[in-house]
This record gives C-alpha cells, structure tokens and sequence, in this order.
C-alpha cells in the first residue's frame, strides 16, 4: 500500500459484461489517468478499485454524493468522521471546533470558495459541489485517491489548478478524465479503457494526444 | 375504454357498492331530520363560547393529550424504524397501528379506569406503529450514496447522524407536524369514551340540545388546527412538549388490582377460566364467530365499500373547487373552506353527529366517512390538478374537466383512495360505538356486558381484517402500478 493490484477483473451489469477480464497494476507513487469513450467502463472501474481497496481510498465518484441539507462545512468534515469519537462528531454536527473550521477553510480557500463554507450544499452551482466532493476527499487524508471525471465542471484554469494540486498531495492516484490534454499533462501512466478492456497502456512521456486520439 | 385496468378495477369497486347499498341499512329513521340538521346549523352560526368554562378546559386538555400522545409516538416510532427491517417488528407494528385509538382507549380504561394513561397510551401506541412503518420508509428512501463514501470506521451512529438524517429532515418533520393534526382529531374523539377532551364535551352539549355550545366548540377546533402553522413553532416546540404533561388532568387513580385481575382474569376466555378447559372453547368460539364476530366483519366490509366508492364519487366532485382550472377566486375560497372544514372535522364527531340528526342506521356513517375522506382526497387531487399546464386553447368547462383533467389525475387519484382503503375500514368499524352495527358495536356491546375475553377477541378480529384490507390494497395498487406518497 498504497498501491492496486487486479487480476481477472470483471463486471456485469444486467447480465451483460461491461468490463474485463482485465489485469491491472498501480504501484506507489503513479499517477494514472484512465482514458476511453463514455461508456467504455472507466467509473465501474473506478467503483471496483474502490471496493477492492475495500474503502481505504479517498474517492471523488461522478454523483459526488453530497448531504444537501448540510452545509458545505459539515460535508467536507465527513472525510474525517472516522477520526473521532462519536461525541465529537455529534458535537460538531451542532458546533464545529474551531480546528476543524480553520483546516476546512483553507482548504476552500485553495479551491477558490471560502465565502461558501456555512452554505448547504443544495444551493451550490454544479462547478462548486464538484469541488466540495474534491475537499472532502482531500480532506480524508488517504494517500491513495480514485477520482472519476473529477473535474468535468470546472472552468479551463481551475481544472489545471485543481489536477496539478491533487497529483502533488496524494501519493498515489488513478483518475477518469475525458480530456486528453489534461491527462498526459499530469498524470505518470495512461491507460486506455475500451469496451471493457485494456486497449492502452503506456507512461504519459511516450505518448501524444493523437496516438490516445484512436480509442475515441 | 374498458380495456384501461384502472378503469375496470373501478367499475368492479363500484358494482361491489351498489350491491352492498341493495343489502345496507340505509334509512333516516327520526321524524324532523331536516328540522334537527337547521337548529344544529343555527347552532354553528350562533356559536357560544362563555357557556361554561369546560369548553376552554377541554381545549386544553386535547391539545395536551395530542402533545404527549404523538411525541411518544414519534420517539417510539422512530427507534422503531430502525430495526424496521426485520420481519416481527413489522407485523408487530402492523399490528398495532391496526387498532384503532379508540379501541386502544377502551382497553386501558377496563384497567388503568379514567387516568391520563389511558388517554395518552391510546394516542402513543397506533402512531408509533405508523411512525414506524412511514419513517423506515422516509430513511430507506434518502440517498445512500454519502454513506457508502464514509471512510471505513466512522461508525454506525455518526453515519446515520451525518449522511441519513439531515437528507430526511424535511419529510420527517413535515410528516410528524401532519401526524400532531391528526393526533389532535384522536385526542378530540377520545372524548366519546369519557376523556375529558373536546369530545366529551361535544357529548354532553349535544344531549341536551345545546347546539350553540356544539357549534362553539367545532369552531375553535377548527381554528386550532387552522391555525397550526402560526403556533406551531420549532422554537416553541419543547415548550409545549415539556409542558403538555401538566396540562393533562388529573383523572382518577390507577387501581393495580385492576391491572392485574385484567391480565389474569378478564382475558382469559370464559370456558378456560371456569376451568372447562379446551372442550368448553370451540362452542365459545364458534358462538362469538356466528352471533358477533361475523356478523359484525359482513357489516363493516359492506359499510366501508359503501363508504369508499362514496368517497371516491365525492373527490371526484370537489376538486374543481380547489382547481385554478375552473371559477374564479371566491368560489376557489369557497371550496377551500368547505374541503378544510371537511377534512378537519374528524369522521367519528361528523358520524356522531349526523346519527344524532337522522337516527341510527349505515347511512350518517357513510355520508360522514365520504366527507371527511374525500375532503382529504379532494384537497390533495386539487393541489396536483394546479400543477397541471394545459395547453392555451384547452377546453373549457365539463369537457376540460372530462377530457383533460379527470383522465390526468385518475391514477393518483385511485391511488390516494386505496391507500385510504384501510383507514376507511378502521373507521368503519370503530363507527360501531355510535350504534351502527359493526365491529366496534359487538366490542362495545361485550364491554358494557363486561365480557372482556369477547371484546378482545373482536377486537384482535377487526385487526386481522384491517391488516388483510392493507395488504389487498398495497397489492391492487402495485397491480396498477399506482404511487403515493405517505402523507395522506
């Protein structure tokens, strides 16, 4: 750890495979970017890489599966719930610590919203709860980060901030994107997905955004 | 047409009612029913409020009972949900939600007499049942998404507190604030028994003809629930709960001895506690099943189709009162306060009072059960007929109603209406008390006759039955593909 290992992987979805057999291995230290068409089965791969690593991982899912009721401080607390005593988390459902306040807000701060840390998440803009859902996965503090199209709403200098910041701080990463550029900008390894199946796998350096252009 | 399901199963329900009004006791039996209903009416429109100060006391008391009452419910209920899943807590929660309140309120009376327990235990035990099953459901419905995202070790307590329930809330408290509305119509009606709330009081003015008091006292009762959403404050909301206690009276004392001779005696079938043993039980059965028990389930199954197409028919004819589609503001008001006043006016007070009009038989607790059911179903028909946009040269009149909006909102509509099946058919039975033969008059009569060990057989009875029509009417409704919501 933190690293992946898979073997024989498949998946069916209503009787119907939609990914695998295939074998895949992450070690400690890359940054992979997985890439192909929508539908390919880049997000089941990402939710069993997530179940195999049996949810010790810091997860940025397509859905971002916020509380909209709670506002943005407490939905970005819950990737430390398993950090503390009930008590104190009950208490911070009621009134935060001031800790947790200050490290949540310089967090926002680094995702450019920290006027938006008291607002419930159901009165955000899609750009905004998909970076809530990138704080908290940041905040869970994993070294291993699966991500799925984890910055499809973001606009153009924010997305390179966001990509570059993730990659920097976790150790190891795999994530979804459908954009090309990004990925061979800053992941190590690109690995292509095409129905269901490993069509591409090489390091970032070797590789031109044409030659990914194919799988499309 | 007749190739639509909904449309059929329609026509089935209905050809049942008509050949149940061929067998049904429907008859006005006074001599000046008409006379009766205008001095009642002249009643309601001179209403005195100063009579006695009781009026006032037994307001209070009803809120108060309601208060405790539901807050128990709802607590219970609530641990409830959490283990809803498996299968004893669910039929035990069927159960007893399958009980009417004023059954429960008959059986504490036999043994904890005339204390607030009795009233309060009434309430608390039926809503924890339907809190139950409505809050499992509520929760099975929020996004689980949050919390498969936990990290590992964050603990069932603190998953539940952070990605459960502040999804939920909302419902939740919507549906508990509906559920105190109704706790207050049970808490009113807990008064025909001899608790001293609004239905005791109502009791009392109407056998002495006072009308005007009567009409005094539905009038607040309607303010007070019209009123719910400027009183019923979250801030002021442990005020009333911490308080609610103290305002419930003082009763009469528990007798333990009752208590226990109850349980030990009373219940127990007649022929095992005269030590005839099991020889002695099956004629005791087989005499409370023929002279009580069946016709009491034929009597109330008949009243309650009777009763449910009539609701049916009436739904259908009230909400274009409340539609924007049809009339303009005034009659729009108009039908709000008719549909309000329906739905708030409790079926067994309505009941109560039409049988004190028109003498006993099925026919007042038909029109009451058809007033207050389809003033509920109305009013929810109407609000989701607003919802509808039609287009801007859509007919107008009887052929927008026919063709536009009827055809629009019949699933919902017999939706609504078998969800009420079983509420129906709760009332029905309980109806009995006032006089109309069914169930609830057999388990009445083995009280008064202080034949316990019958009256809890009955009761355990009607039970079954209600808990049999539940699950008929889950199972049409899933059968058309037909989708409610719970609060209705």
């Amino acid at each position: 750890m933190p690293g992946l290992e898979f073997d024989g992987l498949t998946a069916s979805f209503n009787g119907e495979r939609v990914v695998g057999p295939l074998s895949l291995s992450v070690g400690e230290g890359e940054h992979v970017a997985l890439v192909g068409r929508s539908g390919a089965g880049k997000s089941t791969l990402i939710k069993l890489m997530y179940e195999q690593v049996e949810h010790e991982a810091s997860l940025i899912p397509q859905e971002l599966g916020l509380v909209n009721a709670l506002p943005v401080f407490h939905n970005v607390f819950m990737g430390q719930l398993h950090k503390h005593s009930i008590w104190y988390n009950t208490w911070t459902l009621l009134k935060p610590f001031r800790k947790d306040r200050e490290a949540v807000a310089s967090l926002l701060e680094e995702l450019g919203m920290p006027e938006k840390q008291w607002i419930p998440a159901a009165s955000l803009s899609g750009g905004q709860r998909q970076r809530v859902a990138i704080a908290r996965a940041f905040y869970r503090g994993s070294p291993l980060l699966l991500a799925d199209e984890p910055i499809s709403a973001l606009d153009g200098l924010l997305g390179h901030h966001v990509m570059d910041w993730l990659t920097s701080h976790f150790t190891t990463s795999v994530v979804a994107l459908h954009d090309v550029e990004m990925a061979l900008k800053y992941c190590s390894r690109i690995v292509g997905i095409q129905n269901g199946q490993i069509a591409l796998d090489a390091p970032a350096s070797e590789l031109a955004p044409a030659d990914i252009m194919t799988l499309y | 047409m007749f190739s639509y399901p909904t449309v059929r199963t329609s026509l089935i329900f209905l050809a049942i009612a008509v050949a149940g009004l061929l067998v049904a006791d429907i008859a006005i039996t006074t001599a000046n029913p008409w006379q009766d209903l205008g001095r009642f009416f002249l009643g309601v429109a001179t209403p005195n409020f100063f009579s006695t100060e009781g009026l006032a006391t037994a307001l209070l008391r009803t809120v108060a009972f309601a208060f405790v009452g539901v807050t128990l419910g709802s607590f219970f209920g609530f641990l409830l949900s959490l283990v809803y899943r498996f299968l004893p807590v669910r039929i035990f929660c069927a159960f007893i939600r399958a009980i009417h309140e004023l059954f429960w309120a008959l059986i504490f009376l036999q043994f904890f007499g005339f204390h607030p327990l009795t009233g309060v235990l009434a309430i608390a035990i039926p809503y924890a049942g339907i809190f139950a099953k409505v809050y499992s459901e509520i929760l099975e419905e929020a996004d689980q998404e949050p919390t498969r995202l936990l990290p590992p070790g964050s603990g069932a307590i603190a998953a539940f507190l952070y990605a459960k329930i502040p999804d939920c809330w909302v419902q939740l408290r919507t549906y508990t604030a509906y559920r105190l509305e109704c706790g207050l119509r049970s808490s009113a009606i807990l008064g025909f028994v001899g608790l001293p709330t609004l239905g005791f009081y109502l009791e009392s003015s109407f056998s002495m003809g006072m009308y005007s008091d009567a009409g005094a006292m539905l009038i607040l009762f309607y303010v007070l629930i019209a009123t719910m959403p400027l009183w019923l404050r979250p801030r002021l909301l442990p005020i009333y709960i911490l308080g609610a206690p103290f305002f419930l009276g003082e009763g009469l004392p528990i007798v333990w001895g009752n208590v226990e001779r109850f349980f030990t005696e009373d219940i127990i079938p007649a022929p095992l506690r005269d030590g005839e043993g099991l020889a002695g039980l099956m004629p005791w059965l087989g005499d409370v099943m023929v002279t009580e028990a069946l016709p009491g389930v034929w009597n109330t199954v008949v009243l309650t189709q009777i009763a449910l197409v009539a609701t049916g028919i009436l739904s259908l004819l009230a909400f274009p009162l409340i539609s924007k589609h049809f009339g303009g503001p005034v009659r729009r008001t108009s039908g709000h306060v008719f549909l309000v006043i329906a739905r708030s006016t409790p079926e067994y007070i309505l009941a109560y009072i039409l049988l004190q009009l028109w003498g006993p038989s099925m026919l007042p607790a038909v029109v009451a059960l058809a007033l207050h059911n389809g003033g509920i179903i109305g009013h929810l028909i109407g609000r989701q007929s607003n919802t509808i946009h039609l287009r801007p040269d859509a007919p107008h009149g009887f052929a927008r109603y026919t063709w536009e909006l009827v055809p629009r909102l019949y699933r919902p509509f017999l939706a609504f209406l078998f969800y009420r099946w079983e509420i129906i058919m709760r009332e029905t039975a309980i109806l009995g008390i006032l006089g109309i033969y069914t169930l609830g008059f057999y388990v009445d009569s083995a009280i008064q006759n202080i034949r316990f060990d019958r009256a809890m057989l009955l009761i355990l009875i009607t039970a079954l039955l209600n808990i049999g029509v539940d699950a008929l009417g889950r199972y049409i409704r899933r059968k058309l593909a037909l989708q409610t919501m719970p609060t209705c």
